[in-house]
Parts: structure tokens; sequence; C-alpha cells
């Protein structure tokens, strides 16, 4: 555990809700956990669990009707200064610094994160002039830069491109340009890969990695593939229905999962070893609608070890279960507290 | 590119040809011909006309001729210019038509510079602020203004001026400038008169306008480059109005095909209410008199008119969407 | 892997499949009665939360009834006209007589203004005439069969000059209230038909375009495209000038629904070929066709229901259109001509500013063809969100 190193944004009991005619969608409820300098953070878990609104909280850009109702999302400034980044206005100056300075983001579509009546060049020299105080031309030398940081080839032609002229791996790379054009010292890749083919899915990831090095940068990456978590991330946070069920290292979650989500998860990834012409297991049941979340535990109607008159009555908070995993589940709750005596985790991860 | 334009210049010759046919129908449609109304008009007058020379001004107009013929005779006068006599008048039909066409092209254009001046905001807002009280009150403006045609919006006008300003609205010009030649003072006379005029021709046109950039502002919004371009700092402002807005002003200017017809169409009814001196109340007169060279002119030239305009949409479309710019075929 | 992934990236929400859900119920009773409900019950939720459409909707019910009973709602013949009554202001109802309740109107005494020549009305204090619901009038057949003389309001006076004009008299002393009933039949009933007609002409070309797409779609097309970008107005009074004269009532009646429909067939053909074309690629069409069923199976068992829902949203939208078709071309004198009467033909008498500044009442016609625009716009609107029940 990184416990010599402060967290470069800490996350903690973040709920984001969305406020409808219909009712409350609780998308994040809850979520806690630290991103390190430096270091990948995985977040896991099945569309809808919530991921990508909590990257839409840390950046402060979720869409009417949702609401940061509760929590804190602290951001570790550059002159070592915390910002509460919920306590700022969304469209405040101070903010919008912090956006693209400080934090950028990488979305799943790279052909729609574009705009397409605009070159590539201009929504790059854009974010540069408007956060580094260059003029146009020394923007664009600067943007012509990071394209060729990013693998682009030709860089000074395709800056005047759209990005409907581009493939789908060199736009992707494009939107990876726009988003590191100020030097972000943490990236939110939201599904980068998902879109792209395997091939070219592989290459961004090595992008991503490479410039991880160069820049020391931390990156926080959401995805539902467990492959790309293995291959990425050094520290991993499974969510399920807007709350982390479990984290952890990397390793310890993928050699000894915990809690039965994430050992459902594991169980439902074909792998190699795995015996042939015997029907890979999935999760039963589906994710329960969001107007109609399960009281207690949200993964109890679907969970094989439910314990009726526990996981059905109360929620289950996150506790460590190791020096660096912890788990919000009943079925170590008990353990935990009549064992070391080790205080509710809240601040590890 | 050039695939594009030369694609809408073959569509915009079809439509001419197609309108060429329409208004060669509308001369030709009613019972008896030309000359039978020629001569119903002369003798109106008191000028006899005799079987000899009836028959002459039919061998002269062709009239005695196949309808294939007769329709490349008369497409054969348009291109030498000559477009026929307006019976009523005795007058060459240009002559008669005189500048009232640049007088409708001239109240169309107000009439969409007011609607887009308008719609666009309104428009803008309504997306941006949806389910406001603003927004509910520009739809419910939209609503009224779809649900009250031209004409009534002019009679109603012209009745509020009259009932509670005292004031005559309708014309173009002041008595005075009317039959004026034209000069500095009467240009400013008509600057005067237009902006109840676009107002009244214009107000259907802008609810529909407001709607549809509404839907699609909203369309855009939820587009992930929206988000990427908030997640790059950009105050709130200047993403929705670079970007979404910027999109979607796409489908908006290409409404201009279609708004321009219907806001020709919607001037020929508004000018006969407010007697304005445009083709509109021409056309009408010809129409009931059977003048027929006339009217078959004017709806022509309208037509033609529509599409020079939509053609010039197209044109602009091409320059502000690289997507066209760059379509391929 | 455990899921699928969603294209989404905005918020993880659901679609929308919610939105139709009846707000009464509790969430996973409402679930399970959306699991089993038929899209037309789907559509009628989605619709029912649409509260201008249900105004709308409410209200053209009422302009219906109206038309189906125009002789019980009048209680004068609209085409008798009478010098002496020409140009009378509405007359305001009193309803109460020493306290009791028996509505009356005072009489009228006319004069002509000897200098000018205006015929002046002056209320006469002395005659009351007693107005009555439910009085007997002329005889009529209403629905076209049941014989009946019963009217909703009429005077009880023996003397035929006692009458009643509770919206005013036309130049020729005619009763706009009966003659606004008359008119509201016509418009509403022109409409009807105009649309039906757009709608064949819109579902076979549509219809063909969007089935067999190639050559015949690119015509088809081609022809929509320009008969869109031609000013409408001028075409139609090209053509409706050119009816004969002579022709009857119903013939012209007959003309000026074609002339209306033949210009506005051009945006139903758009809506159904557009459904035909995204229908044609879903996997059931094609398992219909692989299942071997003929061609006009295909299309009237699988394709047609699936969207007709979108065909009758656009039909409801079409129909102000071809309202204001007819009110504006007989506004100008070319569609239907006297004796028939519209919303149009009732409005000509408003065309100048003079006789509106003496009679204001003239331009009342205008307020139904308003009301029906607006509710025709609140339904249809209503109906193409709950067409797509599952989007």
């Amino acid at each position: 555990m990184q416990s010599e190193q402060k967290p470069l944004l800490s996350v903690r009991n973040l709920k984001t809700y969305f406020f409808q005619d219909e009712g409350t969608v609780k998308a994040v409820d809850g979520a806690t956990f630290d991103v390190y300098p430096g270091k990948t953070l995985g977040i896991v878990g099945e569309s809808g669990c919530g991921k990508s609104v909590t990257a839409q909280s840390i950046l402060r850009i979720v869409d009417q009707p949702g609401r940061i109702v509760d929590g804190e999302i602290v951001l570790r400034g550059a002159d070592g200064n915390d910002v509460e980044l919920t306590r700022l206005h969304p469209d405040s100056r101070e903010m919008r610094d912090i956006r693209g300075t400080e934090i950028g983001l990488v979305f799943q579509e790279p052909m729609t994160s574009f705009s397409p009546v605009h070159t590539v060049g201009n929504q790059i020299v854009e974010a540069i002039r408007l956060h580094c105080g260059v003029n146009e031309r020394e923007a664009r030398i600067k943007a012509v830069e990071t394209l060729r940081q990013v693998g682009i080839p030709k860089p000074e032609r395709r800056i005047d491109e759209y990005a409907f002229e581009l493939s789908g791996g060199l736009r992707q790379r494009a939107m990876i340009a726009v988003a590191l054009s100020c030097n972000p010292r943490l990236l939110i890749a939201d599904e980068p890969t998902t879109a792209l083919d395997v091939t070219t899915q592989a290459q961004i990831l090595d992008l991503l990695r490479q410039l991880q090095e160069q820049r020391g940068m931390a990156i926080m990456l959401i995805t539902h593939n467990l492959g790309v978590i293995a291959e990425m991330a050094d520290d991993v946070v499974v969510m399920y229905l807007g709350r982390v069920v479990e984290q952890g290292p990397v390793d310890a979650i993928f050699h000894s999962p915990q809690h039965p989500y994430t050992r459902a998860l594991l169980r439902s990834i074909p792998s190699i070893e795995s015996t042939p012409r015997v029907e890979l297991p999935t999760i039963s049941g589906s994710i329960p609608h969001p107007y109609n979340r399960p009281s207690g535990c949200p993964f109890y109607p679907r969970c094989p070890e439910f314990i009726p008159g526990t996981c059905d009555q109360a929620e289950p908070a996150l506790r460590a279960v190791s020096e660096q995993q912890s788990v919000s589940c009943f079925l170590y709750q008990s353990q935990v507290s009549q064992g070391q005596g080790t205080k509710p985790s809240e601040g590890m991860a | 590119m050039i695939a594009y334009i030369i694609r809408r210049l073959i569509l915009a010759i079809l439509t001419i040809w197609a309108i060429t046919v329409l208004s060669f129908v509308i001369i030709q449609l009613p019972p008896g011909d030309y000359v039978t109304s020629y001569i119903a008009s002369m003798s109106a007058s008191g000028i006899g006309v005799t079987e000899a020379e009836a028959q002459a001004l039919r061998i002269q107009y062709g009239l005695d001729q196949p309808i294939y013929v007769q329709y490349l005779k008369w497409m054969g006068m348009i291109a030498q210019g000559r477009f026929g006599m307006a019976i009523e008048w005795g007058r060459p039909v240009m002559d008669v038509i005189g500048d009232r066409l640049t007088l409708t092209i001239v109240i169309s254009v107000a009439a969409i510079v007011f609607t887009w001046a308008l719609a666009l905001p309104i428009g803008i807002y309504s997306a941006v602020r949806r389910y406001s009280i603003g927004d509910y009150i520009a739809t419910l403006i939209g609503f009224i203004g779809l649900a009250i045609p031209g004409f009534m919006l002019a009679l109603i006008v012209m009745y509020v001026g009259f009932k509670y300003f005292n004031a005559s609205i309708g014309g173009l010009f002041s008595a005075e400038m009317a039959d004026a030649p034209w000069n500095w003072a009467k240009f400013v006379d008509l600057l005067k008169h237009l902006p109840v005029v676009a107002i009244v021709l214009g107000i259907g046109g802008t609810a529909q306008m407001i709607r549809i950039m509404r839907s699609n502002l909203l369309d855009e919004l939820r587009k992930p480059y929206v988000m990427t371009a908030r997640a790059r700092g950009l105050s709130e402002a200047r993403v929705i109005m670079k970007y979404p807005v910027r999109v979607a002003l796409n489908p908006f200017i290409s409404t201009l095909g279609y708004l321009f017809p219907y806001v020709v169409s919607g001037s020929i009814i508004v000018s006969m209410v407010l007697s304005l001196p445009t083709v509109g109340p021409l056309l009408l007169k010809a129409l009931i008199a059977q003048d027929l060279f006339l009217a078959g002119t004017i709806v022509l030239m309208l037509g033609v008119m529509t599409v020079v305009g939509t053609f010039i949409s197209d044109l602009l479309l091409m320059w502000i969407d690289p997507r066209i710019r760059f379509e391929k075929q | 892997m455990a899921e699928t992934t969603s294209p989404n990236i905005g918020p993880a929400l659901p679609a929308s499949p919610r939105e139709m859900l009846p707000q009464e119920l509790p969430t996973s009773q409402a679930e399970e009665q959306i699991a089993v409900a038929t899209q037309w019950q789907l559509m009628w939720w989605r619709f029912r939360k649409h509260k201008l459409a249900m105004v709308g909707s409410v209200i053209l019910i009422l302009f219906y009834l109206v038309a189906l009973s125009v002789d019980f709602l009048s209680y004068a013949d609209p085409d008798a006209s009478e010098a002496q009554r020409s140009l009378m202001a509405p007359q305001s109802i009193h309803w109460t007589d020493n306290g009791r309740l028996s509505p009356y109107v005072y009489g009228l005494t006319g004069k002509r203004d000897p200098k000018t020549f205006k015929r002046v009305y002056t209320i006469d204090p002395e005659v009351k005439i007693p107005v009555r619901f439910f009085a007997k009038g002329f005889e009529y057949k209403w629905l076209g069969f049941i014989p009946s003389d019963i009217h909703l309001i009429g005077v009880e006076g023996a003397r035929a000059d006692e009458t009643l004009f509770i919206l005013g008299t036309d130049v020729q002393g005619r009763d706009l209230w009966s003659r606004l009933m008359y008119g509201t039949q016509t418009s509403l009933f022109i409409g009807l038909a105009s649309v039906a007609l757009s709608l064949f002409l819109g579902v076979v070309l549509g219809g063909i375009s969007g089935y067999y797409g190639g050559v015949i779609d690119t015509v088809i097309q081609r022809v929509i495209e320009i008969l869109r970008s031609i000013p409408t107005i001028p075409l139609w009074l090209g053509l409706a000038a050119a009816l004969p004269g002579s022709w009857s009532v119903q013939q012209v009646y007959f003309a000026i629904t074609i002339i209306i429909s033949l210009l506005g067939w051009t945006e139903l053909a758009r809506v159904v070929r557009g459904r035909f074309l995204s229908l044609r690629q879903e996997d059931f069409v094609m398992a219909a066709r692989l299942a071997g069923c003929s061609q006009m199976r295909i299309i009237f068992r699988h394709m047609v229901p699936s969207f007709l829902s979108h065909i009758i949203a656009a039909m409801t939208l079409a129909l102000p259109a071809m309202i204001i078709s007819e009110t504006s071309l007989s506004f100008l004198g070319l569609g239907l001509r006297p004796p028939a009467i519209s919303w149009g033909v009732l409005l000509q008498d408003a065309q100048s500013i003079q006789a509106l500044a003496i009679s204001p009442w003239l331009l009342i016609p205008s307020i139904p063809v308003v009301v029906a625009v607006l509710a025709f716009n609140f339904v249809g609107d209503g109906l193409r969100d709950a067409a797509d029940p599952y989007g």
C-alpha cells in the first residue's frame, strides 16, 4: 500500500443522484476511493453501475437533472494545497482551470467526442490557448507536438482534418492528445478502448502506459473489461449499483477476490485454462432497475451467499479484510469487528 | 463537393422544368383559350373582334397546334424574354409585373431575417433552459403562432392598428411615395413599412423554427462532444455556443429550402389583406379574370425565385457543414 | 464477460422505458404491468401523460360533436337573408328577469342613418324576447335519419321578427352563429377528407418508395423534393381558379379536396417511406420473409401494424395544414364558393378594414380556426411522442 504517499485524488462517500419525474436514480451512492500519483486505478463494473457518473462527478460535469448530493472529492493541488471540488461552482473559473490542466478526460466513442464541424486542431488549440495563455501560433505548435507524442503520423497535416476523416485508432489518439494538451496530472479514461477493434485496443493501452511513464501522471481507467484491468491497473475498485463493493491491489482482487460479486465477475471470464465445452458461468438475474433498488445490500437478489434477514435488511459498509483490500459484504463484517480490531477503513485503499 | 453542387444544380433545373409545366397547365386548364378571353375583354370594352381576326390571333399564338407544340412555343417565347400580353391591362406581362417581383423578394427575405433573428435565440434558450418558465412561454407562443394563419394575423394586426392606434397598417409605402421613382426617401419609407409586414409574414415560420432549433439543440446537447468540451474547461456559455449550437445550426439552415417557399406562399395572401404592391394581389386578380399569361408568368417567376433561394441555401449549407463538403461520391 | 457494453456514454440511466409508466402504480407492480401491456396500452399510458394533448383531444371531440349536430345547435336557417337585419351586432342575453331565471334578449329596431346610409340598431327595452333551451324550431333530421325539431336554444316568440342573434349577422342579415355551426361542419370534414386522400397517396407512393427502393425510390423522392420546393399557394390558386364557375357546390367541394391533398401528401409519404426503410432492416421482417410470407402479407401483417401509430400521428399533424389551406383558399375567393359555408367563406366577409371597423364580430369565425388548429397540433404532438412507447 502506498501509505507513504498521499493520494492525488480522494473521493469520499460520493453520492450523485438523478432527480426525475419518475423517481430518483441513485447513480452513485456512496463511492469511496483514492487515486495515487503516477498509478493507475481501475474502476470496473457492469453498465449502469455508476462508473461514468463517478468520472463526471469528479469533473463536475454531471448533466441535468443529476446532482452531487453528498460526499467529498479532494484534489491535491500541484502546490500541495487540497481543493474540495464539490464546494466549487461547476462553471467557476477555478473549476474550469482544474478541468484540462489538472484532470483530462478521454471518452469511449472518439467519433462523437469530437465536434463534427470543427477540425481536430481547433479543439486542441482551444484547450491550450485557454489554459496555457499562449497565442494562436504557439498553441498550434504545441498542439502539433502533442499529436506527435500520441503517435499520430504527419501531425502538421492531421491537425487540420475533421474527426470523421481519421481512422478509429487515430481518432482515439487525437482524443488523448486533446486531454493531455495541458499536461494534466490525472487522466480519466472512460472506456477508452471499448469502441475500438482488438489490435487498436492494445495499441491505445500501450500508448496510455507509455504516456504515463513519460509524464508520471495518474490514470483512472473506467472499464467493464477485466482483461484491460488486469493489464493496466495497479489498484482496482469494483462497483455495483453505484456502490464500491470491493477494492484493493490488482493482484489481490484477481487472486483472492472476497466479495461474491467480484468472484462471480471473475468466474465469468473465459480463460484458456478453463475446461472446454462447459458452459461459462454467468451471474444469475439481471441488474435491478435503478428506480427499484433492493433494500439492504444491492447485490443480494443475485448473490449466491445471500443471508436472509441480514443482507436484505441493512447495507454493509466498506471494511478492510486485509491490509490492502476492503470489501463491503456481511460475510466479512463479523470477522472484522471480532478480529484484530481494525477500525473501519474508510481512509484505506 | 463538386458532385454535391452538380446534384443540387440538376435538381434545381428539374424543379424549374416542373414549374414551367405546371405554369403552362395553369394557363391551359380553364375552358376556352387565350383568344376567347381576349375577345371577351375586348367586347366588354366595346371593341368587336371579327371571326377572321380571332382566327389570326389563334394562329399567331399557335393555339391551333397540338398541346406540346404550344408548350414548346411558350417556352421559346419565355427564352426570348417575351411573356405575352396581360389582357386586362393591355400591356406586356413584364410591364405589368414591374418591380412587384422585387418587392415580393424584399418582403420574403425580410420575413426570413425576422424569423431567424427571433427563432434562433429563443430556440437556444428553450433548449438550454428546458422546462423553465421561459421555455413554456416560448413553446406556447410558438404553438399559437403556428395556429394563426398569416392572413388572419394580418387581419387582426390591421384591426388592432385601426381601432387602438388609429393607424392604417398596410402597404409598403406611404401614399405620397407609392408612385414616386426610386430614391433614398422612398427606400427609407419602405424600411419603415417593412417591420410590420415582416412580423406578420414571419411569425408562423418563426414558431416552426423555434421548435426545430429547440429539438435539434436538445439532441446535440446530449452528445459526448459537449461533455468533452466541458471537460476541457471551457465556460458553459462558450461550450454551448461554439459546439452544439453550431452543429444544430446546420439543419436549421437547411430548413431554408422549405421556409422560403412557405414564406413566398404566405406573402401572396398577406399581401392581399395588407394590400402590398407585390405580385400577390396581381396574381389573384389575374386568376379571377383568367388573365392567363399574366397568372402563368407570375407562378413561373415565383417558382423560379424559390428554386434559386433553395439553391443558395444549399450552397450556404455546404459552406457551413464540412461533412457535406467532404462527402464522397 | 459479465455484461454487454452499451454504447451509452452519458449517465448510466435507463433509456426511458419508465417514461410511460403509470405513475400511481407501485414500482414492482408497474413493471409487471409493462411486461404484459400491449403496444396500444403503452401508447395510451404515455399519451395520457401529455396534458396538452389530453386537453386537445377533448376539444377535438367537442368540435366533431358540433359538426355532427349542427342542426341541433343552430337555431336559424344559415341561408335566410334579410336586408332589414344587415350587420346586427351580437346580442347579449340577459339571464334573469326580475330575479327569476328567465333568459331574454331585447328587441332591436333598425333604421337607416340618413347621413351615412348605414343601418343603426337601437335597443327597444319594451320588447323582451324570451330565450329558451331545447326550443322548437325548424325541422331537421339528426345524423341524417332521426327527425327532430328541437334546438339547443331558440326564441319562443310567435312572431317571425322576434329572433335571436348570438353572434350578430352578416351583410345580408344572415345569422352568424348558425352559419358558424354549418361552417364548422364543412371545414372539419373537408380537412378529414383531404387528409384521407393525402394518406392514400402518401401511403401508396411512400410505401412503394420505401419498400422497393432503387430507381423507383429515387424518382419518387425527386418528385417529392420538387413539389416541396414549389410555393404551394400560387399553385393552389392556379388550380382552383381553373375550376369552372358553373360547377355545383358539391363538385367544387370535391375538387378543392383533391387540390389540397394533391400538394399535401408529400409529408405523409416521407414519414411512410422512412418507416418502411427502417423496418426493412428489422429482424422480424427478415424472419417473416424467411418463413415464406408473401410480400403482401409481410407489408400488411408485419410492417403496417408496427408503424400505424406513426401514421396516425403524422395524419393528425397534417390536418391543421389542410384546414388552414381550405380556409385560406376560400378566404381569397378561390376555394369553396357561396352558397357553401366554411370558416374561410365566413372570413371572406371580414376581408376589408372597412368591414372590420364597422362590424368586428365578422372576425369571430377565426376563433374556431385557431382553436381547432391548436388542438390538432397538441394531439398530434402527444401522439407522436406516444407512437414510440419503447423509444
